[in-house]
């Protein structure tokens, strides 16, 4: 029973075992298609189809994948310092105060470049305060960090509806939102990325912001494997006593991973709110931040992994609007079933395939020594 | 006597929302003293909730709604059991892959079945819990103050009700007073010695994510057959992590359990009692402030700053019989 799992070679452990764990998910959500009695191969032509069909689909695509790379990145940081962050939901809600803040202040008056700049800092400053306290309460006072985040989740939602319902809403309006950003709080879109491969992007709110989820996938790539800090971070998670033995602070490493965390998490808000909706409005974070959660799991908490997690992401979610409109009784309710079984196989169900992969690779490992053998005698 | 009326009409609407926030609580009571995490709460209510509104909305009989919540609750409990104590798997995010699977399956589900925007049709009388009057009731309505109090306080619940607030004693008991309660809690404390005794902790996991089980499927039959006629999307509304909230609150202990559950109920039925009037001396409270407050105090509790919440210990770690 406790014999550790063999050494796989690394396309196994890296690429078959989590593309495994992903069809076997994407075969249950197939299940419960069927169950609505649709036909899931029909359901997935108009997943590809609305996903990538067309230049406009392809940039919303993208626009979804850039929240998840955020949310993602924010999940996996704390994951490598074996801190489970799942307030990264609050903490981009959080996050949205700094950046509607930089473009209510000057979006009348700077250009967007100037705008965005301090956006960022706001969003992270918010974000990174907004997991700052949970994890301090870990790290000084032994409280469960992810109960506490859990708690942060709803006091951010209800501190938000305050917010939005009562400060920012402007005067005489009634929806509960911040008024609409003039040009100063607008990204500029990445029509011209999508246009070299000759795509048009369209209505999709492909922003610039895109790019800087991809300089935070490098950034982070740079803070786990080239730094001292993430070298600490990881001797953390790996094994606390062993940093603890090193003479590395626990408590200093907790909450710097946590700011780190809840700061690209909070970077999350920059993408609706100055990319689409040019507005701060009640729950633009709509789910991403737990999404983060299956992308971090999925992308095995590597840059390189989550990046493409975040687009599986992004096709699901832009496809399963597609699929909403051409199939009624498939809503996009669907996607989150389908979240949910991927962090349920590529999460908690992670090693339920590994023995048999191991057994069929360690048996073909023995009929190549007989080969080998055979061929000696 | 205003006040006094005020007071129990607020009382009464305090028991009516503790009651899923029992039944919850209660049921993370076994797991978590059994050494398995559950943030999986919420989802098993919802499905609960659900496979309770849909049988009973087909079958027209609200014991088979009740039923079918406690199958399909312990059902989605052996998910994450078979995850967390056989896979050895983190329990956490089991526990979070439970909560979208089932938010997203009851919509999309009750969609197709129902085709009424997610939610199940509205039960006829037969087919849901009805108020129970205790004898005597509007004999002694007239009473001042022990009247309102028995007539409108303690009578005119639903069975499941006075069931919720039986099962305090009564997992006390079990978990206290039972064999099976000093091995549930014993492996949550230390798993090898249970293991060195020759008892399975392996079982006894499960069958302690079976009592859980169970007792969510009240909790969602509650919501979807007694306190509303039908399942509506989404109705546990965060419900799981208050009674999450609340078990921590109540440091593990089955009675703190219930005057947990019951001050959490109590804020939320402030909360509703309060919105728009001002109260004396501090003004207006924000009605937002007022739904947040159970999470303050569990953060505040959880920080050591009202006691030491101490969780089992062996809480969230899978159990390895040999090294």
């Amino acid at each position: 029973m406790s014999t550790p799992y063999a050494k796989l070679p690394g396309w196994v452990e890296y690429g078959l075992i989590p593309l495994i764990n992903l069809a076997v998910a994407f075969l249950v959500a197939g299940l419960v298609v069927l169950l609505v009695g649709e036909n899931p191969f029909e359901a997935a032509y108009h997943l590809i189809n609305g996903a990538f069909g067309r230049g406009e689909y392809i940039g919303f695509t993208l626009y979804y994948a850039t929240t998840f790379i955020f949310t993602g990145l924010a999940v996996a940081v704390a994951f490598h310092a074996g801190l489970f962050n799942i307030g990264g939901e609050g903490q981009a809600y959080v996050g949205g105060i700094g950046v509607a803040l930089a473009c209510l202040w000057l979006d009348q008056t700077l250009p967007w470049y100037v705008v965005f700049p301090l956006a960022i800092l706001g969003s992270v400053f918010f974000g990174a305060l907004w997991a700052f306290l949970p994890g301090w309460l870990q790290a000084k006072r032994g409280s469960h960090i992810v109960i506490t985040t859990i708690m942060f989740n709803f006091i951010a939602s209800s501190l938000m509806v305050y917010l939005l319902t009562r400060v920012l809403k402007p005067l005489g309006s009634m929806a509960p939102q911040t008024r609409n950003f003039a040009e100063g709080g607008q990204l500029p879109k990445l029509d011209w990325l999508l246009s070299i491969f000759g795509l048009d992007v369209g209505t999709a709110p492909f922003n610039i912001s895109f790019l800087l989820a991809l300089a935070a996938a490098f950034g982070v790539w740079v803070l786990i494997w080239r730094t001292k800090l993430g070298y600490e971070m990881r001797t953390m998670g790996h094994s606390p006593s062993a940093a603890r033995y090193a003479g590395i602070r626990e408590s200093r490493i907790t909450v710097i991973t946590m700011m780190i965390s809840g700061g690209l998490a909070g970077m999350m808000a920059l993408n609706p709110i100055m990319g689409e909706q040019f507005r701060m409005q009640l729950d633009f974070v709509q789910g991403a931040g737990f999404v983060g959660i299956a992308v971090a799991l999925m992308g095995r908490s590597h840059p390189g992994g989550i990046i493409p997690a975040a687009i599986l992401f992004g096709v699901l979610y832009q496809g399963g609007a597609e699929i909403a409109f051409e199939m009624p009784s498939i809503s996009r309710d669907m996607i989150v079933i389908i979240q949910g079984l991927v962090i349920l196989f590529a999460g908690a169900l992670e090693n339920m395939f590994r023995p048999a992969i191991t057994r069929a690779f360690a048996m073909r490992g023995q009929r190549a020594a007989a080969v080998v053998q055979t061929k000696g005698a | 006597m205003d006040f006094f009326h005020v007071l129990v009409v607020l009382l009464e609407s305090t028991i009516r929302v503790s009651v899923p926030l029992v039944f919850a609580a209660l049921a993370g009571l076994f797991t978590e003293r059994a050494g398995v995490f559950d943030i999986g709460l919420e989802g098993k209510m919802l499905g609960a909730a659900f496979a309770a509104g849909a049988v009973a909305a087909v079958t027209q009989s609200v014991w088979m709604g009740l039923l079918a919540a406690i199958l399909i609750s312990i059902l989605l409990s052996l998910v994450h059991g078979y995850a967390s104590i056989t896979q050895r798997g983190n329990q956490i995010v089991s526990g979070v892959a439970i909560n979208f699977i089932v938010a997203g399956s009851t919509v999309i589900l009750g969609e197709a079945w129902f085709r009424q925007g997610g939610r199940t049709p509205a039960l006829a009388e037969g087919a849901r819990f009805q108020t129970i009057n205790l004898p005597g009731a509007d004999a002694i309505r007239d009473v001042p103050v022990l009247g309102p109090i028995y007539a409108d306080l303690l009578s005119g619940h639903f069975l499941l009700t006075y069931l919720a607030f039986a099962m305090v004693p009564a997992s006390w008991w079990i978990l206290y007073r039972t064999r099976f309660g000093l091995r549930l809690r014993a492996v949550g404390e230390n798993p090898g010695a249970v293991d060195t005794a020759g008892i399975s902790v392996i079982w006894l996991r499960y069958r302690a994510v079976i009592c859980c089980g169970i007792l969510c499927g009240f909790a969602g039959a509650y919501l979807s057959l007694a306190m509303t006629a039908g399942f509506v999307k989404g109705m546990t509304a965060g419900k799981g992590y208050i009674a999450l909230a609340a078990l921590i609150f109540a440091k593990w202990r089955p009675k703190n359990v219930m005057f947990a559950c019951l001050l959490f109920g109590f804020l939320d039925a402030l909360a509703i009692r309060l919105q728009g009037t001002p109260l004396p001396l501090v003004g207006q409270v924000p009605v937002q402030l007022m739904q947040a407050l159970p999470y303050i105090l569990t953060v505040i509790l959880l920080a050591g700053f009202i006691g030491k919440a101490i969780p089992p210990k062996a809480g969230g770690v899978p159990y390895v019989k040999e090294r």
